[in-house]
């Protein structure tokens, strides 16, 4: 027998993260490197043109982009843009009475301007966002409701569309975030009473569907309110969404609390700071830039949640539309409406999305 | 004056235990420690891994609460009085084996956060006084860096200056460079040491026999939540009383 000689393998190829491939090469490798993998190139990308055909073909070249006449419309082979065009004031502004529209369109520019504002790092001091809210809150709430400066009255039932999906996503998320901090707060506590409020409220709370609460909200806590005291139903159902929030929300911050050492507890309390200082200057500001990407999510979601309005018969921006829609002459074109609304929701998402993914790179870079 | 000094008179020790016993759960993992700190004197705690010396020192501050005996901390008894141990606390500065800095926070905030806030300190003060700390631990040029941007003993100096500027009459060290490379340990024991002789209070718990030789005015040790012997240096190392000392003794110094 003879013995055999060792085996040595073949020298790798030496890696250079910094090597540059040409094109052909990297068609190749990545796209056609076997039979199988080629076929399924070509198969997804003959699905994708097909698609992409399709957007071109019916979103853009048959397209009608402006006419007053359903008729028209319903010549071509194209999308109806023009139902936009034609119904995009009902649609943004629901039942706000026609010729108040202006007041709406002023509240969503100082709306945003005050979110923009309040959203980059080097603003954030007390002496400018407390005055701006204040304006802010105050025009709104003028612009809104009217009564005042020879504004015409305009009552709660009566608002809709965009603006009060703002409001209610605003509200939300400025009365829902406090809360959950509160009950992840209260669940970690080592009082039980705390403790034990926060745990009863999240599970029973997380436990239901959405629209039992806002049933709840709407039509059996006025019941419990002494004669006479009425509290606003839009008031009502943003509460009932922001405590659904909280609840969810609470449990991602539950998340982030745990995560912190038990050595900071010890550090902070071996100097004597109290509980509440402890809590919003060490552990807080590290748990919420921990489980910030699962609170950007809820957040998101409840932007969408606020379309439950409806069962106070108020229009968000979805019903709206979905009422709208109900124009037998351009009843045909609801897909074009609802892209339409579909894309309102996508830029504000998309832009809390990458709001957020800026927040983490500021995080990461030690700037806030 | 303040009611933590009125009850103490001249000579009396800042910090004494008495019989002080403490269980987690069916586990007694202190037995009756007593131990008497003088004014400006330095102990030095050393015994194998889990003999209770960090439960023992954490107990001073109430990091840990023990169940019987007496804590009396310049003449304050500990108690669950919210208001007693808060007041113990504000004279107690304690160190951690793992720094436990706040990483969110620049090596400046870390120091001031604590004079702002209990002590009402105004934050010009409190930044000249964190200075101040940041020159007597020797990193003044750190002041700006967040912790995690630090090497490990620089990491262990702000954690003393950061102590020292709620300016405690007592501070409290837990292994302090055990978590340390070799090469950091020196500069945080000779951080320590200026400390002692500027004729600070000082509990160490540590395994560095040397600094034990140098600064310690007592040496205590430990072994299953005992304290089997307590005696100064010299007496400690060079004639020990008891066999699990000595035993401890030969083979800590062997190494
Ligand atoms: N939180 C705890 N729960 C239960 N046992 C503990 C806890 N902390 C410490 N112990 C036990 O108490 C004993 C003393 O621990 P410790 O004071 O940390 O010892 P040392 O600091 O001397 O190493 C050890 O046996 C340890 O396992
Ligand atoms: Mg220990």
């Amino acid at each position: 027998m003879t013995t055999a000689s060792p085996q040595f393998p073949a020298a790798l190829p030496a890696y250079d993260p910094l090597a540059r491939i040409s094109a052909g090469d990297w068609l190749k490798k990545n796209l056609f490197g076997s039979v199988w993998q080629g076929l399924l190139t070509l198969i997804t990308a003959a699905i994708f043109l097909r698609f992409a055909w399709f957007v071109l073909d019916w979103g853009v070249i048959n397209a009608v982009w402006y006419t007053s006449d359903p008729d028209v419309c319903r010549a071509a082979a194209g999308a109806c843009w023009a139902v936009i065009v034609e119904k995009h004031r009902p649609m943004l502004f629901g039942l706000y009475p026609y010729d108040e529209h202006w007041r709406l369109v002023l509240m969503m520019a100082i709306y945003l301007v005050t979110i923009v504002v309040s959203l980059m790092p080097r603003n954030w001091n007390l002496r400018l966002l407390v005055p701006l809210w204040v304006i802010a809150v105050v025009s709104i709430g003028v612009l809104m409701f009217g009564g005042v400066l020879g504004l015409r009255y305009v009552p709660t039932s009566e608002w809709g569309g965009l603006p009060l999906t703002m409001l209610l996503f605003t509200g939300t998320v400025l009365f829902g975030m406090p809360v959950a901090v509160l009950l992840a707060l209260g669940r970690r506590s080592p009082l039980p009473v705390a403790r034990g409020v926060s745990v009863v409220f999240i599970e029973a709370l997380r436990g239901v569907p959405l629209i039992t609460i806002l049933f709840v909200a709407v039509n059996v806590f006025p019941l419990f309110l002494p004669a006479g005291v009425e509290v606003n139903k839009l008031l009502r159902i943003t509460i009932g969404i922001a405590i659904f929030f909280a609840c969810y929300q609470a449990e991602v911050i539950r998340g982030g609390l745990q995560a912190i050492p038990r050595g900071q507890y010890e550090a902070a309390a071996s100097l004597s700071l109290t509980y509440w200082q402890t809590t919003r200057r060490i552990i807080l500001p590290q748990a919420l830039r921990i489980c910030l990407p699962a609170i950007t999510n809820h957040i998101i979601a409840a932007m969408k949640n606020t379309s439950f309005v409806i069962i106070i018969g108020l229009f968000d921006i979805l019903t709206a539309t979905t009422a709208v829609m109900q124009d037998p002459l351009w009843r045909k074109f609801y897909v074009e409406a609802y892209l339409f609304v579909a894309g309102v929701y996508l830029f504000f998402g998309y832009a809390l999305s990458l709001y957020a993914r800026k927040v983490e790179g500021w995080i990461a870079s030690g700037r806030i | 004056m303040t009611k933590s000094t009125s009850t103490l008179n001249a000579g009396d020790p800042v910090i004494s235990l008495h019989n002080v016993s403490k269980w987690y759960g069916q586990f007694q993992c202190l037995h009756n420690v007593s131990l008497d700190v003088g004014k400006g004197e330095r102990v030095v705690v050393c015994g194998p891994s889990g003999s209770g010396k960090s439960t023992l020192i954490r107990c001073i501050n109430r990091l840990e609460v023990h169940q019987e005996g007496q804590i009396v901390v310049k003449g304050l008894e500990m108690t669950d009085n919210i208001k007693s141990i808060d007041a113990i606390r504000r004279n107690i500065g304690m160190v951690f084996q793992n720094f436990n800095l706040f990483p969110h926070l620049t090596v400046l905030e870390n120091l001031t956060l604590g004079p702002t806030l209990t002590r009402q300190m105004k934050k010009a003060d409190a930044d000249e006084l964190a200075m101040h700390f940041l020159r007597k631990v020797r990193i003044p040029e750190q002041a700006q860096k967040y912790p995690l941007q630090l090497s490990g003993g620089q990491q262990q100096r702000v954690a003393i200056a950061r102590s020292l500027c709620m300016e405690p009459e007592i501070m409290l060290f837990d292994e302090p460079t055990s978590a340390l490379d070799p090469e950091m340990i020196k500069e945080v024991l000779d951080t320590m040491i200026e400390l002692a002789q500027s004729g600070m209070t000082m509990i160490v718990v540590t395994h560095e026999m040397g600094f034990a030789r140098t600064v310690a005015d007592n040496v205590v040790f430990m072994a299953d939540g005992r304290k089997i012997e307590s005696a100064p240096p010299e007496e400690f190392f060079g004639n020990p009383r008891e066999e699990r000392t000595r035993a401890f003794l030969d083979q800590i110094l062997k190494h």
